[in-house]
Order: structure tokens, then C-alpha cells, then sequence
């Protein structure tokens, strides 16, 4: 067929010899531009080879004289960031957290790296802002606080979680599930919502919250006080006010009795480093219900305090 | 230029007039670009560096996992953290090859519309877990993640967790005799408190507990929780030696993650 080849006489252009049906393939020449950009990748592609990690050998691929590889990179980006945030970082590392607010420049670096932190790791609970979410996590921008809202109480919460099994130090109580388990009965249960519907001033004092009573100091009273005040040493909120996690109508509190959420928080310990752990409390604590520390004579915080000295 | 005529030669025309030339020539082509890129990657280093600490995954881990597919969460989540700040100051430390050594067929997806899943486990409570699935906008109010309440109302089925254990072993995940003969009863132990201490001796740091809230039922809520709380949970990757990072200088290690 090589004897076809004959020049096109429309075009001037060769043809490459072969025909279907009187249909002939011209020998058109590459593009120029394509035919150089080819021979272009080809030499970048040699410069590759020898600046980069390419051909795969016994345990790893050839390192390139650059010495570049993606886990080397991140390393540097992430050096590269620590030494950005090295003199606030440090700063804030040599200061005691409970110094912190004295020094308010120091303060204001904590409070909004803290935010950034609390906008990767905490929101999807707590909502964004610290507004928490109705009936499952709560708001912590207000000053009702279940384990402490000084400094200190708020970074031991966020470094050891409340209630992780896996983690000694976590803090940790749990409710009895007194209607589940049949500690109290449908009557009793009853009873005991109207006397926290009482304490909590929602309802008037009834014969069943009197009874309700009797059996709130057997049953309820070691931990959430005689009196409703809640422990925050055992994370028993405060059941004389109006700030109800789980809600305060009779059908929510009846839920609480009969099978209590013993919420779970994840600790930030392990994930977190120090510093990070440390704006982060310094932020929640700025939200508005930030407390001054305890004095360590405090009753009301410092008698539910276990062996392992959680603040 | 002078050439021989195209008969003499091995010539194009040859190659595709005689379809078991073009056959073996094409997968002589093909052949070379797997053995540069795929065949490196069961020697190098890279990819069989061992860590501590992986299991393979508990009877129900694994049915969560086999949820996971079934409902394609893979199509918008990856498990799959790659070494840049942004990901790792985000999600925790890049994922390792032999992270998803027992998984067939890995999960670590090409697309991320929800967040990366590779380290999930403990990053939220199971209530949490249980509301988001129930109703994702309930505690993510930008989430366009669609509801999966129905999970809650399902029973598990149970039944072949025996099978599924040994098709596993058969493509080389290390389940012994005993924990293939006990996966029917080990996907129930591991909601049970009192009976999974056992399951806890075959599967190093199984959590066992009621996942979805409600200890009567074993639904396909609990077994979804399970395999998410356990994501990543199982190598601690400080102490997995990291390699290709000779070029970097000791210094200061920031540990934001």
C-alpha cells in the first residue's frame, strides 16, 4: 500500500498511504506548539526525577536531591507556625492560668486564640458563640455552672472530659436511673417533680410535693443538697433556679428521674497541647459567666472533691 | 531519510492487523506503568510500616462499618487525613498506611463534603452521635448531611457475623477460631457491660457500652456508633516511628492537633 502515498492536491500535504472507501488520512505534520510543549515535558519531567522522590526502589522511592517528602513539608509548616506563635504561646505557657486575667494584653491573646480553638473543637455542641444546644449540652455562657466556672475548674473539665470511662482523672457521677430501675415508683416519681417544681419556684406547695420532699432528702439530697443547691463537685447541677439543661416541665424533669443523661463530654487532654487547653478555658471563662476563683475553704465546691483533687 | 518498506519492519500495521501482537503489546504497556506504581507498594516502607495497637475490628464495629457502606457515608466522607497543617491542626495526625491494614475495602474515600472521619472516635459523645444521625441540623445548624433517624428504629440483624468474620480471615485479617466461632454472641456483648469483658480480652480497647441511649435494643444506631467511636482510636501515632522526616531538623515539636 506504500505506493498510495501520493500528495494531496487541495492541500499540498502528503497522504499516508492507506484508503477505505475512497477516504484518505492526510500526513498532516504535529502543531508546532503542541510537538515543543511535548518535548518541554519531557525535560521537566527529567528535572523531576532528579529533584524529587521518583523511582520506587527497595524501601523507598529515590529522595531527589531536594530532600523534599510530604511528611517533611508538613513538619516545616507546622515548625513554621510555632515559631509565628512562639512569643504568645510561651508567654502564655510561663503564666499561671489563674494569673492570666491580671495581664489583660496576655488575656485578650488567650481569649482569642481560645475562640479559634472552640470554633474547631467545640461548636458542634456547644453551639457556636458557647450557646450550647437545647435539652443536650449546655450553655456556658451563662453563670450556671455544673463542675465550676472559675479558670481552674474549666481547664481540669476541658483536659479530662466529664464522664469518659477510659480516663481515671475524667470527671464522673452518675444518676441513678430511679424510675428505669424502679428505685422510685410512678407515685413517688411524681412526688419528687413537684417538690423540684417547688424548690424551683414553678409550682406552689402541694400535700404531694410535702411527700415529694421526704422523699427528695432520701434519695436526692447527697447530691444535689437538702436543700437543691446542687454539688459541683459531683457535676449535680442546681435545682432551685430557672436554668434547666434538660428541661423544667413536668414531663422533662419526669424524663431526668426516670433515666438520667449522665452527659458525656470528650477530654481535649490527649488532642489539645497545653497552651491551646489554656485559651480555651481563658475563652469559655470570658463568655460571661467566668467565676474568680474559690477560696479553698468554699464548702459548697471543695466537699464533693474526690482523692484524685479535682477542683 | 531512507526507511525500509513498512513490510520489513515491526510496524504499526503489523501490530494491528494481528490481534495477539496488539494484545501482548498492549499489556506490555499497561504492565509497566502497574509495576512502577502499584507493585513498589508492597515492599516499600511507606506503606508496610507497622504501628502498635491495630486490631481487627470487633463483630460490631464491623456491622457499623458494613451500615457505613450500605448507606454510602463514604461518598461524602473520607477517612483519610493527608500530612498538610490545615488537615492535621483540623482532624489530628495524618493517617497511616497501616491504619487501614484490616479494612476491605478501605474507607478512605476521594471526597470530602462532611469532614474526614479517620479520627473521629471520642470526639463526641455517643448522644451526640445519636442526635446528629437522628437530625444533623439539630447541633450543626449549616450541616446539609441528610437525616438518618430510621437507624435508631432498625434492629440489627446479627445473624452472620460468623461469615462475615471468616470472609475477612480468608482475605488475611487475623480473627482466630474462637473470635469467629463467638461474633454472634460478641456483637451483642459489646452494648452489654457485664458480658463484654471477654470481648474485651480477644479485642484490645473495645468500648463496651450502651451506644444509642436505649440499653432494651440493639439497633443499627448502636453498631453505627460503635465503629464511629472507635475511628481512629486504636494506634497511637506519637509513638509510631514516622519516617521520611530525616530532612527536617529536631527542634520544638508543636502539638496542635
Amino acid at each position: 500500500m506504500a505506493d498510495r502515498k501520493r500528495i494531496d492536491e487541495a492541500t499540498g500535504t502528503s497522504t499516508v498511504g492507506h484508503e477505505w472507501d475512497g477516504i484518505e488520512e492526510l500526513n498532516a505534520p504535529l502543531p508546532r506548539w503542541w510537538l515543543w510543549t511535548f518535548y518541554a515535558s519531557i525535560v521537566w519531567a527529567a528535572g523531576y526525577v532528579v529533584l524529587y522522590p521518583a523511582w520506587p526502589m527497595l524501601h523507598s522511592a529515590t529522595q531527589g536531591v531536594l530532600g523534599w517528602s510530604s511528611r517533611g513539608a508538613l513538619e516545616q509548616a507546622m515548625q513554621a507556625n510555632a515559631v509565628r506563635r512562639a512569643p504568645i504561646n510561651t508567654a502564655i505557657a510561663a503564666t499561671a492560668l489563674t494569673d492570666l486575667p491580671a495581664k489583660p494584653e496576655l488575656m485578650q491573646a488567650a481569649v482569642q486564640g481560645g475562640a479559634a480553638a472552640f470554633r474547631v473543637h467545640c461548636v458542634q455542641c456547644h453551639g457556636a458563640g458557647g450557646a450550647g444546644v437545647k435539652k443536650l449540652y449546655p450553655s456556658l455562657t451563662d453563670d450556671d455552672w455544673l463542675w465550676g466556672g472559675d479558670l481552674a475548674s474549666i481547664e481540669y473539665t476541658i483536659t479530662h472530659g466529664i464522664r469518659n470511662p477510659d480516663h481515671r482523672a475524667t470527671r464522673t457521677s452518675q444518676m441513678p436511673a430511679f424510675g428505669r430501675d424502679g428505685i422510685l415508683d410512678a407515685a413517688q416519681l411524681a412526688d419528687v417533680v413537684s417538690h423540684v417544681r417547688v424548690i424551683s419556684k414553678q409550682e406552689k406547695p402541694t400535700a404531694a410535693s410535702a411527700r415529694g420532699d421526704v422523699l427528695f432528702q432520701a434519695n436526692c439530697a447527697v447530691c444535689h443538697g437538702a436543700s437543691g443547691a446542687g454539688n459541683r463537685g459531683l457535676g449535680a447541677p442546681k435545682l432551685t433556679d430557672s436554668v434547666w439543661l434538660y428541661g423544667g416541665d413536668r414531663a422533662s424533669l419526669a424524663a431526668t428521674i426516670t433515666q438520667p443523661r449522665n452527659g458525656v463530654m470528650p477530654r481535649w487532654g490527649d488532642r489539645l497541647d497545653p497552651v491551646t487547653v489554656k485559651m480555651l478555658a481563658t475563652y469559655v471563662y470570658s463568655l460571661g459567666g467566668g467565676e474568680k476563683a474559690a477560696a479553698p475553704a468554699a464548702v459548697s465546691i471543695s466537699e464533693g472533691q474526690g482523692v484524685d483533687g479535682q477542683p | 531519510m531512507v526507511t525500509p518498506p513498512a513490510e520489513k519492519r515491526l510496524s504499526h500495521k503489523k501490530l494491528e492487523r494481528n490481534v495477539s501482537l496488539l494484545g501482548l503489546f498492549a499489556l506490555v504497556a499497561v504492565a509497566i506503568g502497574g509495576i512502577v506504581e502499584i507493585a513498589p507498594l508492597f515492599w516499600i516502607d511507606n506503606t508496610i510500616e507497622k504501628v502498635d495497637g491495630m486490631r481487627p475490628y470487633t463483630p460490631l464495629e464491623l456491622a457499623g462499618r458494613n451500615i457505613y457502606m450500605r448507606e454510602g457515608c463514604y461518598t461524602c466522607h473520607s477517612q483519610m487525613i493527608r500530612p498538610f497543617r490545615d488537615e492535621v491542626e483540623r482532624y489530628g495526625h495524618y493517617s497511616l498506611a497501616a491504619e487501614s491494614m484490616y479494612d476491605h475495602p478501605f474507607q478512605w474515600g476521594s471526597k470530602r463534603t462532611g469532614p474526614d472521619l479517620a479520627r473521629v472516635g471520642g470526639r463526641y459523645s455517643d448522644e451526640w452521635h445519636k442526635a446528629h444521625l437522628i437530625d444533623p441540623r439539630s447541633v450543626v445548624p449549616e450541616s446539609i448531611m441528610p437525616p438518618y433517624a430510621f437507624l435508631a428504629e432498625r434492629d440489627l440483624y446479627t445473624g452472620d457475623m460468623q461469615n462475615d468474620l471468616t470472609a475477612l480471615s480468608r482475605v488475611g485479617v487475623p480473627y482466630s477460631k474462637a473470635a469467629i466461632a463467638a461474633a454472634n454472641d460478641d456483637v451483642k456483648a459489646q452494648v452489654d457491660p457485664a458480658a463484654g469483658i471477654d470481648l474485651q480480652k480477644r479485642y484490645p480497647k473495645a468500648q463496651v457500652r450502651d451506644f444509642d441511649g436505649n440499653p432494651d435494643r440493639l439497633s443499627e444506631m448502636d453498631a453505627l456508633i460503635a465503629y464511629l467511636q472507635m475511628l481512629g482510636t486504636l494506634v497511637d501515632v506519637e509513638k509510631a516511628a514516622p519516617q521520611d522526616q530525616t530532612a527536617v531538623p529536631a527542634g520544638p515539636q508543636e502539638k496542635a492537633r
